[in-house]
């Protein structure tokens, strides 16, 4: 809703350029301080609520409703998702006085000296430009719509005050990424979000499992964090400097195009981005992390967090212009995560490990795109993929949390989430089923909806790319977008069929306890379903806009988003521009824009419709019935190309093996050892001179006589 | 006349080390004890002769520490015969670890 109103707006704004002097920023620290204030609040309620609880189980009392009295939530229920809301608003305030006014410098806001030490200066500095803009419209606006869904998601649960304080901590934190003005300031967001990442994947931490997946989470990011900072200790000792201005300003005279400390600084940017946007090789947290709250999947593993890599790349689009092998290495890492984990969707059960590797695959578009120099085509596929992505996860987390309560009705012990117990859920939950369809034309690529111009465009930037310098690797990486591009209508089309078509499979008795979800729940379903639908009509090339796709020109369509971001990726196109020279705007087999987009909605909704036929006919039976797939390519994309099974081969156990070692042999025998031995000599010691002690008078004189002869020998001799 | 003393002074010396070392009757391992108090202050008293008046004044001061430990420990010793029937130093061994 705030794009389409922001393009009448700029479409109005550009005939009168700079009639305005300058961009004047409203409050901006006031955004990120607003979900900080949230979290303190709703976290001293936790804790509150959380030594009343403790003190009725000493009590004796346990079982006493699920979450203590109503009075417990009030709060929760206003302050988080309001704070979130606030912040929106106050950034669609900021972004309407953006609007129509040519900002080409980023405005920076420096609060107090950070650290100063050395050569190091850092300010707590927030940036305002238009790629901050747009990811912080997109982290409030469908957070606040997520917050808003939690309410009626969460509401049995007994952690709700704390679970609404980690999201605004998320929020918070996610605001500082990509708010900060220099690369430590969006470090300490990378951090922070994933510290929230870890405690709400772990949210329901007394199971086991659950607690595991946290921590997968956790550790599998300091492997990437270690990329970040090498990269950015890289960027000090070369620059001096750590502010992006400052970075974007030198790097093009300190870097050699293509030398090699640029090519290491993209490299374990990349490293970095890999670990948060779970790439290859650092993917196999996300789908482990679904473990969490299902809005939480929405908010951190869809929509935002996981967005932060593309983010970074899009950020630092300068750095990764100047690096070919970088920027090409990013793509690949892109295109064959995409094609990689669409593969896996294709044979999940679980409802959310199907959107799970849905995301893997969509961020792997996201890298393809900035790694083949289209960073606002980047961009562009992260903003529509945060609505269409976020409005799957509450989908299915409102067709989970209706299944729960089927289930829980007449205890039955079955999976939720497995779209094998599920089936002809359409007929109960028909706003979901709706909203969900629009989701799933959305990721398939259809026209109008918002993923067929923004996944075009990637599919079209590769393209574009192979004509360029290494032309080869671009048409091979080209080629996978376009069977990931296929693969995706075929897994989204099967979880759709799977779970709202057909028989239902849950069970006579749990059937009649389906039910649609509460109004507020429903309504954000809605808003992000017209956002997947009108979401994608603010970046349309021209020639598609004149095209049939565009209504011939009727449609409010525009390329706002590209001149938007102009400011932000200007340097890094005008350095791909210089070194590769201008690239024919075709793709690489031939023909244009429109050709390409006629082909791609024909090819989609072809899928479609095949799959949708195919999984129909295909009996399906309830999970506990059918078991696991036996043979053949349908047992190895089951279990996701043991690719868990070989980390845990080559990494886990040999690391564990070490520790083991360290801990028997170092840590027992050699450190206890010592320690132990100190202790036992001295009393040792102790007990030989204990003897001498009989507590007989006549020995201690006897002793202390012997004493006075001997010094008094040693005096006279 | 001084070596004569100091003789004496060094005989009295050994004989009261020597009880303290061997006797268990506390009451006479404190006789002995006191025995080796006055024999210091025989010395003290014949070498004040040829090294000055310090020495006399001395023995006052070991007199009156002797008079207060005499009195201390045959308190001691009274309380302790009155508890175990006995002052034969051999029965009591507490004075350890």
């Amino acid at each position: 809703m705030t794009t389409v109103s922001g393009m009448t707006l700029i479409g109005a704004g550009l005939g009168s350029v700079a009639q305005q002097a300058g961009y004047e920023p409203l409050l901006p620290g006031l955004i990120i301080l607003l979900p900080l204030l949230g979290f303190v609040i709703n976290g001293v309620l936790a804790l509150q609520a959380g030594s009343r609880s403790a003190a009725r189980v000493r009590a004796g009392e346990e079982g006493t409703g699920p979450s203590g009295s109503a009075a417990d939530r009030t709060l929760p229920t206003w302050i988080g998702p309001g704070v979130v809301g606030l912040a929106f608003l106050l950034t669609l305030v900021n972004f309407f006085r953006m609007l129509g006014v040519e900002v080409h410098e980023p405005v920076v806001r420096s609060y107090w000296t950070w650290m100063a030490t050395g050569g190091l200066v850092l300010d707590a500095a927030i940036q305002l430009d238009a790629l901050s803009m747009i990811m912080m419209l997109v982290i409030t606006g469908v957070g606040f719509l997520i917050h808003v869904f939690s309410v009626g998601y969460m509401k049995e649960d007994p952690g709700y005050p704390r679970y609404f304080a980690y999201l605004n901590l998320f929020v918070f934190f996610m605001l500082v990424l990509v708010m900060g003005a220099s690369f430590p300031m969006m470090f300490v967001g990378w951090e922070g979000v994933g510290l929230c990442s870890y405690l709400l994947i772990g949210f329901w931490f007394k199971d086991r499992a659950k607690a595991d997946a946290g921590k997968k989470a956790f550790i599998v990011n300091r492997v990437g964090d270690f990329g970040f900072l090498v990269a950015m200790f890289i960027l000090f000792t070369t620059l001096g400097t750590l502010d992006y201005q400052g970075v974007f300003e030198a790097a093009p005279e300190a870097f050699a195009y293509g030398g090699a400390a640029i090519t290491a600084v993209a490299l374990f940017f990349l490293l970095g981005a890999v670990g948060k946007s779970a790439q290859i090789p650092l993917y196999v947290w996300l789908p482990d992390a679904m473990a969490g709250p299902t809005p939480v999947s929405a908010l951190i593993h869809a929509a935002t967090m996981v967005t932060a890599g593309v983010y970074l790349v899009a950020r630092s689009s300068v750095l990764f212009a100047l690096s070919p092998a970088g920027s090409a290495a990013v793509a690949a890492v892109g295109a064959l995560t995409a094609l990689f984990a669409a593969t896996i969707a294709l044979q999940q059960y679980d409802i959310k490990k199907v959107l799970a590797y849905s995301t893997v695959s969509q961020l792997g578009f996201m890298f393809l795109a900035v790694g083949a120099g289209a960073y606002a085509a980047g961009v562009f596929h992260l903003m529509t993929h945060a609505f269409f992505k976020a409005l799957l996860f509450l989908g299915a987390g409102a067709v989970i949390h209706s299944m729960h309560h089927a289930l829980h009705a007449t205890h039955k012990d079955w999976d939720a989430q497995d779209m094998r117990n599920m089936g002809g859920i359409r007929r109960y939950m028909p706003v979901t089923w709706l909203t969900m369809w629009v989701a799933t034309l959305a990721i398939a690529g259809i026209w109008p909806f918002a993923g067929f111009f923004s996944k075009d465009e990637i599919i079209w930037a590769s393209g574009v790319a192979a004509r360029g310098s290494m032309g080869s690797l671009y048409t091979l990486l080209w080629a996978m977008a376009l069977a990931a591009a296929v693969l995706t209508a075929i897994y989204m089309t099967r979880m759709m069929v799977l779970t709202f078509h057909g028989r239902n499979r849950t069970g006579e008795e749990e059937e009649r306890h389906l039910h649609e979800a509460p109004l507020n729940m429903t309504l954000p379903l809605g808003i992000l379903a017209v956002l997947s639908v009108v979401g994608g009509w603010v970046n349309v090339p021209g020639s598609i806009r004149e095209s049939v796709f565009g209504g011939f020109g009727v449609l409010p369509m525009s390329d706002w988003l590209d001149r938007w971001l102009e400011p932000v990726v200007g340097d890094a196109q005008a350095i791909l521009l210089t070194q590769l020279g201008p690239v024919a705007e075709t793709a690489p087999v031939g023909g244009g824009h429109v050709l390409w987009g006629g082909i791609a909605t024909v090819v989609a909704a072809s899928v479609v419709l095949l799959t949708a036929r195919a999984v129909a006919s295909r009996p399906t039976v309830p999970a506990l019935e059918e078991g696991e797939p036996q043979r053949g390519i349908r047992k190895i994309l089951y279990n996701k190309w043991y690719v868990d099974e070989l980390y845990d081969r080559i990494i886990v156990q040999p690391i564990l093996r070490v520790s083991r070692w360290f801990w028997k042999v170092v840590d027992q025998l050699v450190i206890d050892g010592t320690v132990n031995a100190v202790g036992s000599v001295t009393r040792g010691v102790g007990w030989f001179g204990s003897l001498f002690q009989t507590g007989q008078v006549n020995t201690y004189a006897f002793i202390l006589t012997l004493g006075v002869l001997a010094v008094l020998a040693a005096l006279v001799l | 006349m001084l070596v004569e003393a100091l003789v004496v002074s060094a005989l009295l010396f050994v004989i009261g080390t020597f009880g303290v070392l061997v006797r268990r009757n506390a009451i006479i391992m404190f006789l002995c004890i006191e025995l080796q108090l006055n024999a210091a202050n025989l010395s003290f008293v014949a070498l004040s002769r040829h090294l000055g008046i310090d020495g006399q004044i001395f023995v006052f001061f070991v007199m009156t520490v002797a008079a207060a430990e005499a009195a201390v420990g045959l308190a001691i010793i009274i309380s302790i015969f009155r508890h175990y029937q006995t002052v034969n130093v051999d029965n009591f061994n507490l004075l350890k670890w």
